[in-house]
């Protein structure tokens, strides 16, 4: 197999470290929720994370990156304190809002993260803004902006790649295509059908396709796309193909879907994916793998205990930054 | 002092924002080579060039979004949104994200940006184009609402809104902007959350916004004709509310009138009132009186359209009929 993305076995271990990282992370929020400790909608991003460790990792400092409710593995992949991210989750004082955010909306200005947005479609118009803040100040930044296959039915898609494209923004617009708007088939949604990149070439925006459960694709794609917006040329369209292995949230009993179906793309499932493409390629050893799997564990249980050893927020913080 | 209308205040308060402060920019539907909807930003373009005055396509959501984000960034956005009605077409962007970053990032992130829109009715533009929404933004924590009815005040809040770092609604009202009125040459702001009296009385305070804070100093220089003498006040601000002008006022007169352009269900006048009754209610002779628009869709035809909006006779009739004089 020839490696199409220049890439060492530093990142290599990295990149499976921090899909491992999100896996576990949800899966302890997941357990959190039962318990009763993560309260309000909890969307799990698991299946999903080669989408977001593949992209975000391409990206400067100085870039931003805006997202949807099923926010925390991005929040990860970025570089936002787990801690921090479990502690929201929980309300805690500690968290990321202090507590007042919760699951779907993880903010981390020093990163560049500029949510976590849960009303479906919101965050594209001002992912445009961000990135029409660059263009007006004249730097050569770019906006990273995931989304859902639901929010392409919403106006404010079309508003904002209508926008990004005229005013030839730099933002590159990353569908994240799980098939499913929380229990709706996207062929049940969408008039074009699945290949819903197909759409911003309307706007005359660049798009690609890519397998969203190969890490190494959606690496190289993101690289690629980012060089292109970065020159200058406008907004880039990204539509990954991937999967939620769990409900839409903690609530979701999933009724509107085959076991088959789930067991199909748990073939797929991007951690494994990865793993066997480095054991293959001699990228990692299985003591290596089984190394950072323990680290993975024990940083997580520390994660959890910070959570739950954290101090409510105080009544008085209820007013804090109300000035209207 | 110069007189100039509101047009020409609000044009200079936009002026010396985009002289004075490279981050601001304006966007917004044919704010550019139209020179505006309602000529406030005639010549801009010319002025300060296509970056800084940005013509945007008809795509309400994405333009106060695009503030937003710009915003979140560091910018200094004002966005003009054609009148109030098209802004239900952003008022996702106005109070699920505008409205609420700031709080919802524990104050990781402010969103200075100002939306400019022009509110009211009066022009027979019929039941889509005359609606005064502003009472609807400023029930939303996380939104500043302002409502000059003078040139001295639109100025004076344009300048004092670029202090503040949040989210601000400046209604404008369609039927003022040719609205004349003295304008120091020295500088001064107007602070937000600030009413001011129009007119000092003893006998009933009416309450006036907008358009209406017009029509109550009419009523009130009517009432001097028949020896009562009304305090006028204007509210220039909506959120944040100066109760405390309203209930000082109050404990001198004992009566209160509040008139809106606003339908009468649900309006902000019923806030007025409640504020009112809440804080001075042993001082009240009768209940808080409220001239409002009509409760219905606002009609074409320009004899039904006047029959909806608060006249200075109505608000007479109401006082003589409420509290008999």
């Amino acid at each position: 197999m020839e490696l199409a993305v220049d890439i060492d076995k530093n990142q290599v271990a990295d990149y499976y470290r921090q899909m491992l990282m999100i896996r576990r992370f949800e899966e302890a929020a997941g357990r959190l929720y039962l318990q009763g400790l993560v309260r309000g909608f909890l969307h799990l991003y698991i299946g999903e994370e080669a989408v977001a460790v593949g992209a975000i990792p391409v990206l400067d400092v100085q870039d931003y990156v805006i997202t949807h409710y099923r926010d925390h593995g991005h929040a990860l992949a970025r570089g936002v304190d787990p801690k921090a991210v479990m502690a929201e989750l929980c309300g805690k004082a500690t968290g990321t809002s202090g507590g007042k955010g919760g699951s779907m909306h993880i903010f981390d200005v020093d990163r560049h993260f500029m949510g976590g947005h849960a009303i479906v479609g919101g965050q594209l118009p001002i992912a445009t803004g961000l990135a029409l803040s660059i263009k007006q100040r004249g730097g050569d930044g770019a906006v990273m902006c995931f989304f859902g296959d639901g929010a392409v039915n919403e106006g404010e898609f079309h508003e904002s790649l209508n926008l990004a494209s005229l005013w030839k923004l730099p933002v590159i617009f990353f569908l994240e295509n799980n098939l499913y708007g929380m229990g709706s088939h996207v062929d049940k949604t969408h008039a074009a059908g699945r290949d819903i990149y197909a759409s911003a070439e309307y706007y005359k925006i660049p798009a690609v396709q890519i397998d969203g459960m190969d890490l190494l694709a959606v690496h190289e794609a993101s690289a690629e796309a980012l060089k292109k917006v970065r020159s200058g040329d406008g907004p880039v369209f990204l539509e990954a193909m991937t999967y939620r292995f769990r409900g839409h949230s903690m609530a979701d009993p999933v009724a509107y879907r085959e076991t088959s179906e789930v067991e199909e793309w748990r073939v797929n499932d991007p951690i494994e994916r990865f793993k066997s493409f480095s054991l293959a390629e001699g990228l990692m050893s299985e003591d290596e793998l089984a190394q950072i799997d323990r680290e993975v564990i024990e940083t997580i249980e520390e994660v959890v205990e910070f959570a739950k050893n954290s101090p409510e927020p105080e009544l008085d913080s209820l007013w804090d930054n109300v000035y209207a | 002092m110069p007189e100039i209308i509101i047009r020409e205040a609000i044009a200079q308060g936009l002026r010396e924002a985009l002289d004075e402060d490279d981050r601001v920019f304006m966007l917004g539907e044919d704010i550019g080579a139209y020179d505006g909807a309602y000529a406030v930003t005639r010549g801009f373009l010319k002025q300060y060039g296509p970056d800084r005055i940005r013509d945007t396509p008809i795509s309400e959501s994405v333009i106060v979004g695009a503030a937003v984000g710009a915003a979140l960034a560091g910018l200094r956005p004002i966005v003009e949104i054609m009148t109030i009605n098209f802004t239900l077409l952003a008022i996702d962007q106005i109070v699920n994200h505008a409205a609420k970053l700031r709080y919802m990032s524990n104050g990781q992130f402010t969103v200075p940006m100002m939306m400019r829109t022009v509110t009211g009715g009066g022009g027979q533009l019929a039941a889509t184009h005359s609606q005064s929404f502003e009472g609807w933004y400023a029930s939303v924590p996380g939104l500043k609402v302002l409502t000059p009815s003078t040139p001295y005040d639109a100025l004076g809040l344009l300048r004092a809104s670029r202090k503040d770092l949040n989210p601000i609604v400046f209604a404008e009202h369609s039927m003022l902007y040719g609205t004349r009125g003295e304008v120091p040459e020295e500088y001064f702001e107007v602070p937000l959350g600030k009413a001011v009296v129009r007119r000092p009385g003893k006998d009933v305070t009416i309450i006036g916004y907008s358009r209406m804070a017009h029509i109550a100093e009419e009523a009130g220089n009517r009432l001097a004709e028949k020896g009562v003498d009304a305090e006028v006040i204007d509210l220039r601000s909506l959120r944040p509310l100066d109760t405390e002008t309203l209930i000082e006022s109050v404990k001198k007169t004992n009566r209160a009138v509040v008139v809106e352009e606003a339908w009468k269900f649900g309006g902000f006048s019923g806030e007025i009132a409640s504020a009112i009754q809440e804080e001075a209610f042993d001082y009240l002779d009768g209940p808080v009186v409220r001239v409002n628009g009509l409760d219905v869709p606002a009609p074409y035809n320009g004899t039904l359209e006047a029959a909806t909006i608060p006249t200075a006779q109505r608000v007479l009739d109401t006082i003589e009929e409420k509290f008999g004089i």
